[in-house]
């Protein structure tokens, strides 16, 4: 069993079980911190050595794709779902984002497995961040919906920030820069993010009220997006960005994930009008540990028959 | 030291995070001379649900926002804030009689 997910479940159970244990805020800042911009700073080394037109149309092709995916989850959540405009385009704006935790857990999933991934897989994760929260702002603002203006906020987010800033500098450090950084943001990764998952486990722990309150709807689409969407990666990943079994499906379990940090906070701001605890409950208590515990397998079962 | 006391108003703000930025921009308009600002956790026992804001994640965090000013200029900011925000986001706002030294500085 998986030592990252064993303490995912363990803070869970301790949520549940209304346990005192609970991080303080500047850890768990601190952790997301460290985690970005490791994962940054790792895809930064190896794409200094790749030649960087390998990169562009991968690139391309995950913008329009993660743009596109609110537009076509939003009819499916006001029709389907039965929620009002400003929360559909909030929960669509959530899936068409990523979230960066279940690509480490995955990229650690197939690691383990000694299954190879292309080296520029953190540039896509930094790229599929900001595009489905763009799409879910105009499908609300298409509606009359809408507060203040977030373009900023969101390009200049933390997570764009250290992502980003982590791949421009890996880049220019290379693999000689890197070996002095390696102690901590190489060899130290896998336990930071074990304790990550704890407190994540707490945190989704604390939104299962929340889950009863958004309806049994919402938790079917919360279920059943990400193996369509997942499938569907599967098959862009492999057919129209060209990846390896390993890419292919390291991309289909970013485009069936949900962001639950950057997402949330955006929408806050530009749709006031959605009820927060709809997209982060859907991403997070019931998205997130679906795709670490069923999807992640089932889609690298599906990566490596394709 | 001038140790003579005059009164001012201290408007307290307990809002969502992610209003941090707004409502500091809000005060400079208005015509506040500073604040304070530091996170606090809580929760409410109304009937129709209980509710807490216990910090995880960003869009679960609350602030309490201290300013310090001449009663005009409270009123001024505490209509305002609950005009602009107090519809979609949760804001608590209220006024308190406080004794300042150094007049000038509010």
């Amino acid at each position: 069993m998986d030592p990252l997910i064993l303490l995912f479940a363990l803070g869970v159970i301790a949520r549940l079980a209304r346990s005192d244990l609970r991080f303080p805020e500047p850890v768990y800042e601190a952790l997301s911190i460290y985690l970005l911009l490791a994962i940054g700073l790792k895809g930064g080394v190896a794409l200094s050595q790749e030649p960087l037109m390998a990169v562009a149309w991968p690139a391309l092709a995950t913008i329009a794709l993660s743009f596109a995916l609110p537009f076509v989850l939003f009819p499916v959540l006001r029709h389907l779902v039965r929620l009002v405009r400003a929360d559909a385009a909030s929960v669509a704006a959530h899936y068409g984002s990523v979230s960066v935790v279940t690509f480490a857990i995955a990229a650690a999933y197939l690691d383990r497995r000694s299954i190879p991934t292309e080296s520029f897989m953190p540039v896509l994760l930094a790229l599929m961040e900001a595009p489905g929260i763009i799409a879910g702002v105009i499908l609300a603002r298409a509606g009359g919906l809408g507060g203040a203006p977030i373009l900023r906020e969101v390009m200049v987010n933390k997570g764009i920030v250290l992502l980003a800033g982590g791949i421009v500098i890996g880049a220019v450090i290379g693999d000689d820069g890197y070996a002095s950084l390696k102690p901590l943001f190489g060899d130290l990764f896998r336990g930071v993010l074990a304790l990550f998952l704890l407190e994540l486990g707490l945190v989704v722990g604390g939104r299962v009220p929340d889950l009863r309150r958004a309806g049994h709807r919402l938790v079917v689409f919360a279920l059943a997006a990400p193996l369509v969407l997942g499938v569907g990666g599967l098959f862009c990943g492999t057919w129209v960005l060209g990846l390896t079994p390993g890419g292919a499906t390291l991309f289909a379990v970013m485009v069936a994930s949900a962001s639950y940090i950057a997402a949330p906070a955006a929408m806050r701001m530009a749709v006031p009008e959605a009820n927060p605890a709809l997209g982060i409950s859907a991403a997070l208590a019931v998205t997130f540990p679906f795709n670490v515990f069923v999807n992640i397998p089932l889609l690298t079962i599906l990566g490596s028959a394709t | 030291m001038n140790s003579q006391t005059h009164r001012r108003c201290q408007l307290t703000i307990i809002a969502e995070f992610v209003l941090e930025a707004r409502l500091v921009a809000l005060l400079r308009k208005l015509g506040a001379h500073g604040y304070t600002v530091h996170e606090v956790r809580g929760g409410s026992f109304a009937v129709d649900g209980e509710r807490h804001r216990e910090g995880v994640g960003e869009t679960d965090r609350t602030i309490d926002m201290k300013i310090i000013c001449e009663r005009a200029t409270a009123e001024t900011i505490a209509q305002k804030v609950l005009e602009e925000f107090s519809q979609h986001f949760s804001v608590r706002v209220m006024l308190a009689e406080v004794e300042v030294f150094r007049p000038g500085k509010y």
